[in-house]
């Protein structure tokens, strides 16, 4: 390569405006993220129509400040990268129809990315990706297990077939009476905590790399629920650290077998959840045992959402031909593909 | 002055390029058709028949609502984009005045309106004063029957504009008779142009700081507020945290 690429990422696909630029899709330049984080704690959660008005506030200076910090102009991108799916429909179209605006101003080649794909390239901005490789994607809103023989070639092999790992741990957190986001706090009992509870492991059918969480989660509440009724009492701690064993068992169990049967040189962990110690630790000796497979985890900070892993996954699809042009548009439901 | 002007505040969709006191273009839609995908195919269509380059761009004018939170916010992200990479002020107008410029030749009071669903309407109340367009009742979210009691006494006429005309013309026509006037078809849909038009007499604005006018908080928001102060707390707790992750 003899000239150096610039990719604008812009990422408001929940409750984070951002934007970020990243060079040759590996080295981070700038990456900017409004956390509105503090204004949905009002409200328990994230409300859809409060994080869509946060985009339209942040949405400009956010840009702006990823493309000074990164001291680079317009005319020096080689594309913009944003997130088109899956997301909250209003959130997402903020960042979509921003990044129509300024490829349309500067004629810069739009690029429309997979939220997905971009938390799984974030381990491209730690280590290079060796093919095949796995990715096992944990957050709020996936659990999936995506195969890669290449560069921009996804293959979701497994997912969840009702909650997705962080959204059971925030119900339980709200059980346990944890403040939200309830996820870290969690993680943080549970290393406290003593895994001595017996709860459900989903395995599912013989060789199925999916994933469900809906019966755990309910076995957690009514676990509560029946020891209230005896007057018993059930250390919080306890609870976490047994709730926390049962899900890392199923999601390092499965990644470990199907990092075997596809033989693959590389594992990533990616997503929100990925910030989570005991799954961290837990895969980190799991893996340990495989030889010539590599764990790539990456720093908290490109774990949850960031618009530099857009810009990230946005490089490899640009460098491969994929354009968008001015008819793109959010789409919510967006497959992997 | 070349300046681009962008309605998707409400079902129909505008948008204009205005150059000095000449409309070079407009398109105009009046469908239940998704914004997203159909504003900016259409401000790089009229661009480029009229030949005009996004640099060459001098202002950038947007209805602002009240109308549609989704339909909004998509005309007015777009506008500050392009007026902050661009440079260029830009400039916010009621969606509700833009659409009362239609009124220019009629003498009595003029309500703008759009359908707010559960017998509700956004509208306001507008005069011409000779060519000036006038806010004489600001813009606002109220029960078709209230506004129609309330501009009974006015006893003068007024002229309701607005494609959702059908839904309410009953409700106006029973309470003020005779002083009840309704747009025809080919005036009840806002002009981009007018827009164009109202905007540049506007006082130029920020574009980062640039919002929506609503008209209404989100409904969750409401709530909590509402439950703050029923427990005497203060109102708003948070703040929206800006790092560099890097
Ligand atoms: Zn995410």
């Amino acid at each position: 390569m003899n000239h150096d690429i610039y990719v604008l990422g812009i990422e408001t696909s929940c409750d984070e405006t951002a934007a970020a630029v990243v060079k040759n899709g590996k080295e981070i330049l700038s990456n900017i993220v409004a956390s509105q984080m503090e204004s949905h704690k009002r409200f328990g959660g994230v409300v859809p129509e409060i994080a869509s008005r946060h985009h339209v506030e942040q949405i400009t200076f956010v840009i702006e400040e990823a493309m000074n910090k990164a001291g680079v102009s317009f005319s020096q991108l080689s594309a913009i990268a944003v997130t088109q799916g899956p997301g909250l429909v209003g959130a997402l179209l903020i960042g979509v129809n921003a990044a129509k605006a300024l490829s349309f101003a500067y004629n810069i080649p739009l690029v429309g990315v997979h939220h997905i794909a971009g938390h799984i390239y974030a381990n491209r901005l730690v280590a290079e990706m060796k093919f095949p490789l796995l990715s096992l994607v944990v957050s709020g809103g996936h659990t999936e297990l995506v195969y890669m023989e290449k560069h921009g070639k996804f293959q979701v092999i497994g997912e969840t077939r009702d909650d997705a790992a962080g959204e059971a741990y925030d119900k339980v957190a709200r059980a346990l009476n944890l403040p939200y986001p309830g996820g870290p706090h969690i993680d943080r009992l549970a290393q406290e905590g003593k895994a001595t509870i017996d709860l459900p492991r989903a395995w599912l059918e013989e060789g199925s790399y999916d994933f469900s969480f809906s019966g755990l989660k309910s076995a957690v509440l009514n676990t509560l629920h029946n020891a209230k009724q005896r007057g018993e009492e059930i250390d919080p701690k306890d609870m976490a650290a047994s709730f926390q064993a049962s899900v890392i068992d199923v999601l390092v169990t499965k990644t470990i077998q199907a990092a075997k049967e596809y033989h693959v040189r590389q594992v990533l962990l990616a997503g929100g959840v990925a910030a989570n110690r005991g799954l961290r630790t837990e895969l980190q000796k799991q893996m340990a045992k495989l030889d010539n497979v590599e764990l790539v985890i990456p720093p908290l900070s490109l774990c949850t959402d960031n618009a530099a892993m857009i810009a990230a996954a946005g490089t490899v699809l640009y460098m491969q031909g994929k354009r968008a042009d001015m008819a793109l548009n959010a789409n919510p439901g967006l497959e992997l593909e | 002055m070349k300046i681009l002007a962008i309605d998707t505040s409400n079902v129909v969709m505008g948008i204009a390029l205005v150059e000095d006191d000449v409309v070079k273009g407009e398109i105009t839609t009046n469908i239940k058709k998704d914004h997203s995908t159909r504003v900016m195919p259409a401000v790089q269509s009229l661009m480029k028949h009229c030949g005009v380059t996004p640099q060459e761009l001098d202002l950038i004018a947007v209805a602002r609502g009240p109308g549609s939170y989704t339909g909004v916010r998509i005309g007015v992200t777009i506008a500050k984009t392009l007026a902050w990479s661009l440079n260029i002020p830009i400039v916010g107008v009621s969606s509700l005045e833009v659409l009362a410029a239609n009124g220019r030749y009629f003498s009595g009071a003029i309500s703008p309106f759009f359908d707010a669903r559960r017998g509700q309407i956004y509208t306001g109340l507008y005069r011409y004063n000779g060519t000036e367009l006038e806010c004489i009742k600001h813009d606002r979210i109220v029960l078709a029957e209230e506004w129609a009691s309330e501009l009974k006494a006015r006893k003068e006429a007024v002229l309701f504009i607005g494609t959702d005309v059908a839904l309410y013309k009953n409700i106006f026509q029973r309470h003020l008779g005779e002083y009840s006037h309704f747009a025809p078809a080919a005036l009840q849909l806002p002009r981009p142009s007018e827009l164009a038009f109202l905007g540049k007499k506007k006082e130029r604005e920020d574009a980062h700081a640039f919002v929506p006018n609503y008209i209404r908080l989100a409904e969750a928001e409401a709530k909590w507020l509402a439950k703050q102060e029923g427990e005497n707390k203060h109102g708003d707790g948070y703040s929206i945290s800006i790092h560099d992750v890097k």
